[in-house]
């Protein structure tokens, strides 16, 4: 198995994106202050891109509110920046750069944009991604660590914003967009027919008046998401680019290691940069040469009802580690070209800036300046 | 007796029982775990339960160690006492064709119409209109009644989206009952919002005793409650299994256990197993506290221990019995 070497990461003068992958609740957020953090350290200008952050570690970031502009960290041997994403801005400001202004008027107003705005699929894929190339086109920063945001799939980060952007170019959008020019613009028969039925059934569904509303607001938006659909790939681009990095974190539970697995394919698959796997909260057996079997035999016989539960709770931990080991080995020999870094120990609360240096307790200690 | 409030009736002695359990809890905390566990102990007590999920995941599956789960509502478990549970992960455009066909008949044109793109173009054009989808199959599923008048299922578990996503996907009924203003799509929204409120249905909140989790969790509760869901219990999930007795742990009392085991030590080894030992006290004492902070919550409590060596289909036996057991 090789490993990942995470210092050597953020060190990497030729890597200035690092990607944190994963499905929710395996430590994205945290882990990805803490690169950040040690990138810092490790005398590189570094902003963390956080997306939804528990309250204590955007404390211990310095980040008391909502706000999407990088704030700097204080306590720091060196330069490290931090900002949570603002969906809701992020999209104003889009619309207000893209769209013309009188335009962009009737778009922010519009009933619809509201609902679009908060939760339209893909929107908070689009709007990280927005940020990101926001970021990576500041000269300020040597380091970009993004937190992905919480989907049903690592993929969605990849794939939802350009699927967004071509949602608005479909052709199904451009009938609504205007049903009445399309049909006076003397359409093919059979095509016309078509577009009455899909108007009858998109009626029966979203029901007539609704079906106005979106038409409205959709030719109000229509040249704006142009523009959408340009920036998405832009913005994919640079995620494919060799500056940028994706490590991709798992729990070390197999629901959890099957979806890095998955979607570390996809990363190979695309030649999209991947660096590797993180598998985080690995459980330690600080005592292997007592083997599951024999320590509840130990337990069973025990006269201290204290050594007997410690030699209970001490066959869980081997077993457990046992099996996490087998999960761990799975997923390199599923993919002998990538590499593994592993993460044991936890710390239940990130409270200040050491906990989130207690993260990687593994590393050497950053070189003092 | 928590369990039995989980299985058997809502929080309220006159209530009804609850046919709709909606389990939700932080990403990665066991939801899918613990739907399957208390599926299967509805099933033991004889009930016929519809186990469903609507992310497309096929996290239920995996757990269940089942083939990829569709539409069908195919039998996947046999419980004791004639009961079973059936799974479903629903899909919005088979959800809206499904819709079409049974309110208006208009399958076929629907069918036809998905070639062409205007499915997914439906759903996506009116946020919200997918999880009304959704749910609105888990609410017919709930209504369907046999020739004899009487329900299909008992009832129905669902293996909810995460808590940062539930509220929307549950709320989307009523939005779309408000941004839509006739039509049958606000009658079942309308519909959807009704079968939310009403007293049989309960929501689970899954949390571990752990402090990033318990706190989501507590901090989650007003916006759920916003949605006019009644709460069901929470549930401590993978917790420690074995409780320390009080005392100190001595490698004296550790040697003499594995000596009469007739298992050879070392004083390292001796020394690693008491540090281990502390480390297990220490989480045992930060889960007592995460414990009490729950029950500000005021909601029924229901703990499930952590089974080592990773979920299958039995270690879901396991917990589906201890959750029997409560009752």
């Amino acid at each position: 198995m090789r490993s990942l070497d995470l210092d050597a990461l953020v060190r990497d003068r030729t890597k200035r994106i690092i990607v944190c992958c994963g499905s929710g609740g395996v430590g994205k957020t945290t882990l990805a202050a803490a690169l950040a953090l040690r990138g810092a350290e490790l005398g590189r200008r570094t902003v963390v891109l956080t997306i939804d952050p528990a309250r204590r570690l955007a404390q211990a970031l310095g980040l008391e509110e909502l706000d999407n502009t990088p704030h700097p960290v204080p306590g720091i041997n060196g330069e490290l920046h931090a900002m949570m994403l603002d969906m809701k801005s992020t999209l104003d400001d889009m619309v207000l750069a893209y769209a013309k202004p009188e335009r962009a008027e009737e778009i922010l107003t519009n009933p619809f944009y509201e609902s679009i705005s908060s939760s339209l699929a893909g929107t908070q894929e689009y709007m990280a991604r927005e940020k990101l190339g926001q970021l990576a086109a500041d000269t300020r920063w040597d380091v970009i660590v993004v937190d992905t945001p919480p989907s049903r799939s690592a993929l969605d980060f990849l794939d939802a914003p350009r699927a967004l952007a071509g949602f608005w170019d479909s052709r199904m959008a451009r009938l609504l967009v205007a049903p009445a020019r399309a049909s006076g613009r003397g359409m093919l028969k059979a095509f016309s027919l078509s577009l009455t039925l899909v108007h009858k059934v998109l009626s029966k569904v979203v029901g007539a008046q609704l079906l106005k509303d979106a038409g409205a607001f959709m030719s109000a938006a229509e040249s704006l998401f142009g523009g959408f659909q340009q920036r998405a790939e832009r913005t994919y681009a640079l995620l494919a680019a060799d500056q940028t990095a994706f490590v991709v974190i798992a729990a070390p539970r197999a629901e959890s290691m099957d979806e890095a697995s998955y979607f570390a394919d996809r990363l190979v698959r695309d030649d999209m940069p991947f660096a590797g796997f993180v598998v985080n909260r690995v459980v330690q057996d600080t005592v292997s040469e007592l083997d599951a079997g024999a320590s509840l035999r130990a337990a069973q016989v025990a006269s201290s009802p204290v050594a007997a539960a410690a030699l209970r709770l001490h066959a869980g931990v081997a077993k457990e580690a046992t099996h996490q080991q087998v999960l761990i080995a799975e997923l390199a020999a599923g993919h002998p070209d990538c590499s593994v870094a592993t993460i044991s120990g936890y710390n239940e609360a990130i409270n200040d800036l050491d906990d989130l240096r207690g993260v990687f307790p593994e590393l050497e200690p950053a070189p003092a300046k | 007796m928590l369990v039995r409030v989980m299985i058997e009736q809502s929080t309220s002695p006159s209530a009804p029982p609850i046919r709709w359990h909606i389990v939700t809890g932080k990403g990665g905390v066991g939801k899918t775990t613990v739907a399957s566990a208390l599926a299967l102990a509805l099933a033991d007590a004889g009930k016929k339960v519809l186990l469903a999920e609507i992310e497309g995941r096929q996290a239920l599956a995996r757990v269940l160690d089942t083939a990829p789960l569709g539409y069908g509502e195919e039998k996947i478990l046999i419980g004791k006492t004639g009961g079973a549970v059936h799974g479903i992960a629903v899909d919005a455009e088979t959800a809206l064709i499904d819709y079409l066909e049974i309110f208006y008949s208009m399958g076929k044109a629907a069918r036809g119409l998905r070639r062409l793109g205007a499915i997914d173009f439906a759903t996506t054009i009116a946020p919200g209109v997918r999880d009304v989808l959704l749910i609105g199959k888990i609410t017919e599923a709930l209504r369907r009644r046999d020739n004899a008048g009487e329900y299909i299922y008992d009832a129905v578990v669902l293996d909810a989206p995460p808590t940062g996503r539930v509220a929307r996907v549950l709320g989307a009924a009523h939005e779309v009952a408000q941004l839509v203003k006739i039509g049958p799509l606000k009658r079942h929204g309308e519909l959807v919002t009704s079968m939310l409120a009403d007293p049989s249905t309960a929501l689970h909140l899954v949390t571990l005793l752990e402090d990033m989790p318990v706190r989501e969790t507590i901090e989650s509760v007003p916006e759920l409650r916003s949605l006019g869901i009644a709460f069901g219990s929470v549930i401590g999930n993978r917790t420690s299994p074995v409780p320390l007795p009080a005392g100190r742990i001595t490698q004296v009392d550790i040697a003499r256990a594995l000596d009469a085991a007739g298992l050879p030590t070392s004083r390292t080894m001796l020394a690693s197993l008491a540090e281990q030992t502390r480390g297990h006290r220490q989480r045992q004492d930060n889960e007592t506290e995460h414990r009490a902070s729950l029950e500000t919550l005021g909601l029924p409590y229901v703990e499930l221990p952590q089974l080592f060596g990773g979920i299958n289909r039995a270690a879901v036996r396991e917990l589906g019995t201890r959750l029997g057991d409560f009752a």
